[in-house]
């Protein structure tokens, strides 16, 4: 494992483990316990393949009673329980710890119900998040927020990471389109938030929840809101002779007024790699591709293809292709949707970042990572989010070569640290897990982190579930509860008041 | 009495954590145009944030907003539209419904009150577009969380945190918001002389088709002389609102117009008219009647709403109108506000929750305004909020009691030095 620091194992813990995997075959009987280390490694990394760790045990619940019996046994004697779904956190949101119970999700795997007039679907949380749209899609419906992963990834996942996807732009992210969830305590209590309305009452904790990277509960059931399918998609395929061009595209196609259902963009490395993988009919010739998508009724879409086509030409676009089917529509696609198993070609090993940035920075921020790259010496391929500014980096390197694996993360950090700099954050969607945890203060500061973890006490006081995520310094809920207040002083005694 | 009326978040913190140290609750205000919500406050002190005011930072291209949290929303509304842009939400006025003024708040109390419009399903509310914020805690902490650009991950989501907090968590200094295009053009279809329930089923069958209905309201009857300067007419009327560009506009009207062709006649209501139609559904108008009649705010499922408000007839009178697309049916009731009944029927019918969001202060001391939560719910609340504020010391009481928060809230608390 590379540099970061997990939390020491607890031996206590550790001493116990046959105890524990017995207790856990009473709460969870059947097959849902797996102890053999051959069968464990399915499961010893997530997404973010560098790390690994095998768990102490894995266990696959079935209901929430047993969900809610796992938690509090564990609860009661000091265990930590690391949450997982399907495990494609880009992050190591999920990666296990040698002294914790590994929670997968998985056979929460059914669609609960199908609420057409209040167009709502309810799932278990393991249900995929194209799983939801496939439920639904005979009756031209669909869930909005899709993320690459989306054949893969859980909707339980999703919530806990807040995923997006490319047409979050138009549609929103994930905390967007949640409505409710049901979630269990580390105490074992159930709770649920919101529902099929609109509005959660009192403090919006599914706000809070949503992106919490499971440090706060278990998602046992999640409420989202599903929308009718757009009459039609077209999408234009757009090229430019530097980045610059086609940021001020972007720029200006949102400033007509347009918010298209997605705006892609990928540099050079990137379209060719894809090119070369996917045969999408990608121009070689360009620095950058922009790929628009305009949904919605047909004259609508004719409509707004008019105008992009004329902001693109103005803005010194070489190519504009325009989709004539839906298959080529899907071709345009293709090559963007697999932009990272087409890097994975040309590199031995690639490394996904996931910074956003005000989107006006793009072409400094480009600037930066060339330069970067020269000295790291690692080649970067880039795709990126252009309507919201979030960038994925992806830095290729080969793994076995000693000390590479080390270089591209410092050279990850780097460009972290640039997003930060021009007033961007450290990860759009992908979560701080454990990559990010030790960049957390680049953005924030001690005051910031302590009243996130206070958040954290509210749900998990003893900082048992998924701990070593998201934050570089675990500190004590009592320790964080300590106020220093100085009586009677002010130190601006002349406030206006009256 | 005192009331602070700090201009920078220093002042703001500064005020804050002297009634930390003494222990002395603050009242936090913005313009105070939402006073009248909540349970009634015994605060001595009170912070009036309505100096702190200012844009800070606003880049049309990138789609965001910043400004100080006591800057008026009507300043940042008409910035916005100067840029053919808007707060896509559409945060209602609460002005006319509690006989205030018309146009006061800050962009703040949005947030804390985590306002939205009959965009609702569509747009989201405050907590769907706030994208960072400073703030200070009760525990004398500036703080930030969030930033600037759209997507972000990074940390707990503390901003929303705040929506719908109603000043009790912490004091916003400076909030960011994601703001939107403004529709080029939108038009009302106005279908007339239905009863809720063929209402409700022409509604569903809209919302349900490709003429992205962005606004969906019932008016039955009586309520829809309430809006528009009556010129609607006193027939029940069921709207729904089409905007986007030109065109696309005119194809989903003529779309719509076809497929609700059988249920009713059908009007245009074009332009300005429209938008003012929506406006006082937003509002509120139908109960802006300069009385304090109680008014509930009922969040719920659209579909079955109006077999609630049927069963709620049976037993207490009341006017309804729906706002469906905001997911709300807006009560108002005859005599008393029938706290028990309302909140039953509510989860009779499919679940939900009401706020009481207008009624004499003897009413709101005496009921919850805010829907009561179950036990494991209400002490994870508590020890949130114990986690922001553990002296109680801001808008104490004003969504929950304090005596019940204090008991369940067990916080993670050390001793005071
Ligand atoms: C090829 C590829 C492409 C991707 N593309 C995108 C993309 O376009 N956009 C995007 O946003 N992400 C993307 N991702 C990242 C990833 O798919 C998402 O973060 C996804 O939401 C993770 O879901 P999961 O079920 O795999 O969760 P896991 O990886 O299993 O877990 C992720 C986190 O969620 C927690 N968790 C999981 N289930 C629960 C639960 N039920 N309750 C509480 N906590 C839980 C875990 O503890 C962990 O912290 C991509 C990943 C890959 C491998």
């Amino acid at each position: 494992m590379s540099g970061i620091l997990m939390p020491k194992p607890d031996a206590a813990t550790l001493s116990r483990r046959d105890e524990i995997v017995a207790d856990m075959r009473i709460i969870v009987p059947g097959e849902g316990v797996v102890d053999a280390v051959n069968e464990m490694r399915a499961f010893e990394s997530d997404g973010l393949t560098a790390y690994r760790q095998l768990p102490m045990v894995v266990v696959l619940p079935e209901t929430v009673a047993q969900v809610s019996r796992l938690l509090k046994y564990c609860n009661e004697r000091n265990i930590r329980v690391v949450p997982r779904g399907s495990g494609t956190s880009l992050s190591g949101g999920a990666l296990p710890l040698e002294d914790a119970v590994l929670l997968v999700m998985s056979r929460f795997n059914r669609i609960i119900e199908i609420d057409y007039p209040n167009r709502v679907v309810v799932a278990q949380p393991g249900v995929t998040n194209l799983g939801i749209t496939t439920a639904v899609e005979q009756d031209g419906f669909y869930y909005a927020p899709d993320p690459s992963s989306q054949i893969a990834c859980s909707i339980g996942g999703n919530v806990a990471e807040n995923s997006g996807g490319v047409h979050c732009l138009k549609y929103g992210l994930t905390a967007n389109n949640v409505l409710g969830i049901e979630m269990v305590l580390m105490n074992g209590e159930v709770v649920r938030l919101g529902g099929k309305h609109l509005e959660a009452e009192g403090y919006d904790l599914l706000g809070v929840m949503t992106g919490s990277e499971g440090l706060l509960g278990v998602v046992t059931e999640v409420a989202v809101r599903i929308l009718k399918k757009p009459e039609t998609a077209r999408a234009l395929l757009i090229g430019f002779p530097t980045s610059e061009e086609g940021g001020q595209c972007v720029a200006d196609i949102i400033g007509a007024g347009i918010i298209p259902g997605g705006m892609e963009m990928m540099d050079r490395p990137a379209i060719h790699a894809a090119e070369d993988f996917v045969h999408a009919g990608y121009p070689l010739d360009v620095e950058a591709l922009l790929i628009v998508e305009l949904d919605g009724p047909g004259v609508e879409v004719d409509h707004l293809i008019g105008l992009v086509e004329a902001i693109a030409y103005k803005n010194g676009a070489t190519t504009c292709r325009m989709s004539q089917s839906e298959q080529e529509r899907l071709t345009f696609w293709a090559g963007r949707k697999a932009a990272f198993p087409a890097v994975g070609r040309i590199s031995p090993d690639y490394y996904c970042m996931d910074g956003t940035i005000p989107r006006k920075e793009l072409p400094r921020v480009l600037a930066g990572m060339r330069e970067l790259s020269g000295q790291y010496r690692l080649g970067v391929a880039n795709v990126f989010h252009a309507g919201d500014g979030n960038l994925h980096p992806l830095i290729l390197y080969d793994a076995n070569v000693p000390g590479d694996l080390e270089k591209a993360e410092a050279f990850g950090a780097d460009i972290l640290r640039l997003c930060v700099k021009v007033g961007g954050v450290l990860t759009g969607e992908h979560g701080v897990g454990v990559e990010k945890r030790d960049l957390m203060p680049e953005m924030f500061n001690e005051i910031d982190l302590d009243q996130q973890m206070r958040v954290k006490c509210a749900f998990d006081p003893n900082h048992l579930l998924n701990p070593g995520k998201v934050f570089p310094q675990l500190r004590r809920c009592a320790e964080l509860g300590r106020m220093h207040v100085h009586r009677g002083q002010m130190a601006f005694p002349d406030i206006p008041r009256f | 009495m005192t009331t602070f009326t700090p201009t920078s978040a220093a002042e703001v913190l500064s005020a804050v954590q002297w009634a930390t140290a003494d222990e002395t609750p603050l009242e936090i205000l913005g313009h105070g145009s939402k006073r009248g919500i909540g349970r009634p406050l015994q605060t001595e002190h009170t912070l009036d944030l309505s100096g702190l005011s200012g844009v800070t930072l606003y880049e049309p291209a990138e789609l965001v907003v910043s400004a100080k949290a006591g800057t008026p929303l009507v300043e940042i509304e008409q910035l916005l539209a100067e840029n053919g842009q808007q707060l896509a939400f559409e945060p209602m006025d609460y002005g006319p419904l509690l006989g205030g003024e018309t146009g006061k708040g800050t962009l703040g109390g949005v947030l804390a009150a985590n306002l939205a419009g009959p965009r609702r399903l569509k747009a989201g509310a405050a907590r769907d577009h706030i994208l960072g914020i400073h703030a200070v805690s009760g525990r004398g902490e500036a703080f930030k969380s969030g930033g600037r650009v759209v997507k972000n991950v990074t940390g707990y989501d503390l901003s929303k945190a705040m929506a719908g907090s109603w000043g009790t968590l912490a004091v916003l200094t400076d909030v960011t918001f994601k703001v939107l295009p403004s529709a080029e053009t939108e038009t009302t279809l106005a279908i007339r002389g239905l009863l809720d329930d063929s209402a409700a089923a022409a509604m569903a069958m809209a919302m349900g088709s490709s003429g992205e209905v962005s606004s969906a309201a019932h008016l039955p009857e009586r309520m829809a002389a309430r809006v528009l300067d009556g010129k609607l007419g006193g027939d029940p009327a069921t709207l729904l609102r089409v905007e986007g560009f030109g065109p696309s506009v005119a194809y989903r009207v003529a779309h719509l117009s076809d497929l609700l062709g059988n249920a009713g006649p059908i009007e245009e209501i074009a332009g300005e008219a429209s938008k003012t139609l929506w406006r006082d559904v937003r509002d509120v108008r139908p109960f802006a009647d300069g009385t304090d009649k109680p008014v509930w705010r009922v969040s719920m499922p659209p579909a079955d709403a109006h077999h609630m408000v049927l069963a709620l007839r049976m037993q207490a009178a009341a006017d309804a109108f729906y706002d469906w697309q905001g997911g709300l049916v807006w009560l108002r009731m005859e005599g008393e506000p029938e706290a028990e009944l309302l909140r039953a029927l509510i989860r009779k019918f499919g679940g939900g929750h009401a706020t009481l969001v207008r009624a004499a202060p003897a009413w709101r001391a005496a009921i919850p305004v805010f829907e009561p939560q179950p036990a494991a719910l209400a002490a994870l609340s508590a020890r949130l909020k114990a986690e922001f504020d553990p002296k109680n010391i801001l808008n104490p009481g004003r969504m929950v009691h304090s005596s019940d928060s204090a008991t369940v809230a067990g916080v993670s608390e050390g001793a005071t030095p």
